[in-house]
């Protein structure tokens, strides 16, 4: 790691640098394209010159978008919150408690990883409805805590298993009882895998489109890519104005990456490493 | 080499064979007591949104179910004959195949190039690993819809190719049966490559400098020190990237609704696809039930397969 900067790595940099313009042209695009006038002929990568923010406005309101913008930011981070608790809680005995029934639970949880959502889509579907869940937020939140279960609890208890037992005997010393200790010592040491939980949930939960367009779609609850899936489809090829509502949708995601990224990064590549 | 101290001395019989280091049982005893009903809140959903309904999915697959009336009744292999009999079946499973398959090669090769080119000296690496990542993040419906947009007949990739001169390759792409597979492949790959790129360089930072060093000195250049010092240190994260591009490509929805829907034709349907349109567009819930079943049966084998494969490279 100490050698120096030649030109072969001035070439590597350049076609990295060139590589990472390609990359940025979609995205690049879906922004110029959203600001041109509705009626443009211009083509793909001619720049919008003068830019307009007319797009938005129509967008903002045809697409109904920020209900369901309200929607999705209160599906994720409700459904982010259940999934931190309920999967951190169980991931004290899984990882704490080495032998008997706590090894075949542990099993038995992350080879849910395996089954695809598919499989249960149909009769979770006639459960919802016999629910009277459709259309509401409640069925898609429950789904997702569900579903991101295996994957949250594997985290946490890997996580677990490396953690020293001593801050939990001080408690235990100091006289805490289980529910104290662990809300008090032990959620607290988990803070780097917590954060990595987080990003994965709050992530795909908040692109999810699948099972909010199936439990969701049609009814006045919709979240922002069901929103934006009728109205791409109802404003067919009126790209100024769906390109516009597309950006709506995704800038709160973006602004959270590029405010977070070096963490997201991170949490990305060390929760997938386990 | 033996031990010095395992050969002079016979085991003694009555010690039993294996005790846990000193200390670690004892302080167990102190009482760090993880409650066991603490799993009860995550196993309760867990059974209700995924175990029951996947048990009863795969049960209802032998079924005539439709999902309306609460009765039903056997009906043997019926619903797979008619999956396996299915011309618009059968061939969601070829593409769904075709496309995981292809996109877990190339995401993997450009996500591993990405993560060399990104490791190295370059001083915008910063920069350069943020744009790379920055698709992941993205809304994959929309990122479809960017890419529908630039594949277009009048879209940007066209555009860029008259621009250069090779204006006799442009081409509608997702129009054309034959290309419009892997005009999603190309999405996929451009939205993911940045996931494989970081876990990839995970893996390249925990190889440590000075076994990198120790090639160089034994006089390895650039290439055989990737393949034979770095590619094998990087096991472990290849063995999760090709898992992850396997199963993400295999349960394929998003994109190709918002790129083709699955046409033209049938070209670029996949299993999700099918499932979806055959329950919901066909209220054909047998049918949809059972298709589901093998997708689930396809992901095992492979995920096995791709196991054991790995397995063997380990040891």
């Amino acid at each position: 790691m100490h050698a120096r900067y030649t030109w072969r790595t001035l070439l590597r940099e350049a076609s990295l640098i060139l590589l990472a313009l390609v990359f940025l042209v979609p995205l690049v695009g879906l922004l110029n394209v959203s600001l041109k006038p509705q009626d443009s002929q211009t083509g793909a990568l001619a720049f919008a010159f003068p830019p307009t923010f007319d797009n938005y406005g129509a967008a903002w309101n045809q697409a109904a978008l920020g209900a369901a913008l309200a929607n999705s930011f209160l599906i994720t981070i409700v459904s982010v919150v259940l999934i931190i608790a309920l999967a951190a809680m169980a991931a004290y005995p899984l990882a704490r408690v080495t032998r008997g029934w706590s090894r075949y639970t542990f099993f038995f949880v992350i080879g849910g990883l395996l089954i695809p959502g598919q499989l249960a889509l149909l009769p979770l579907y006639a459960t919802m409805r016999d629910l009277d869940l459709l259309g509401s937020l409640w069925s898609v939140i429950l789904i997702n805590v569900g579903q991101q279960m295996p994957f949250s609890v594997f985290l946490y208890t890997m996580f677990l298993r490396e953690l020293p037992l001593d801050y939990e005997e001080a408690a235990l010393l100091d006289g805490c009882g289980p529910l104290r200790s662990f809300v008090t010592v032990v959620f607290p040491l988990l803070r780097p895998v917590t954060g990595t939980v987080v990003i994965l949930n709050a992530v795909g939960i908040w692109n999810e489109f699948f099972t909010p367009l199936l439990y969701l779609g049609g009814s006045d609850n919709t979240t922002a890519p069901v929103a934006i899936y009728g109205f791409v489809s109802q404003y067919v090829s009126q790209w100024p104005l769906i390109f516009a509502g597309l950006v709506i949708s995704v800038i709160p995601i973006l602004v959270v990456y590029f405010a977070l990224q070096k963490h997201i990064i991170k949490g990305f590549a060390g929760g997938l490493k386990g | 080499m033996a031990l010095p101290h395992a050969t002079t001395t016979p085991p003694d019989v009555r010690e039993p064979a294996f005790q846990p280091p000193r200390g670690t049982r004892a302080r167990h005893k102190v009482g760090v007591r993880a409650p066991w009903w603490f799993v009860v809140p995550a196993i309760s959903i867990y059974l209700f949104v995924v175990v029951v309904p996947s048990a009863r999915g795969a049960l209802f697959s032998f079924t005539d179910w439709n999902g309306l009336r609460p009765d039903w009744s056997f009906v043997g292999l019926d619903n797979y004959a008619s999956v396996f009999s299915d011309r618009t079946a059968r061939d969601a499973l070829v593409n769904t195949l075709v496309l995981a398959a292809v996109a877990m090669v190339v995401q993997n090769v450009v996500g591993l190039l990405l993560a060399l080119g990104v490791n190295s000296m370059v001083k915008s690496r910063y920069v350069l690993r943020v744009i790379f990542f920055a698709p992941v993040v993205l809304t994959p419906l929309v990122a479809g819809y960017v890419w529908s947009f630039l594949l277009s007949p009048n879209g940007a990739i066209n555009e860029a190719l008259h621009a250069v001169g090779l204006g006799g390759l442009a081409h509608d792409w997702l129009g054309d049966p034959d290309t419009a597979l892997y005009a999603i492949v190309l999405e996929i790959v451009w939205q993911f490559a940045g996931y494989s790129m970081v876990i990839y360089l995970a893996g390249l930072q925990a190889i440590p400098a000075e076994v990198l060093e120790a090639a160089t000195i034994d006089g390895a250049g650039p290439w055989s020190k990737f393949r034979r010092v770095v590619l094998p240190l990087l096991n472990g994260a290849v063995v999760i990237n090709v898992m992850l591009c396997l199963i993400g490509g295999l349960k394929q929805f998003d994109q190709v609704m918002a790129m083709t829907g699955g046409g033209p034709g049938t070209a670029t349907e996949t299993i999700s696809t099918a499932i979806y349109k055959s329950a919901f567009s066909l209220g054909d819930f047998p049918f949809s039930i059972a298709l589901a079943v093998v997708m689930t049966v396809v992901i095992a084998v492979l995920a096995a397969v791709q196991f054991r494969l790995t397995q063997r490279k380990v040891s």
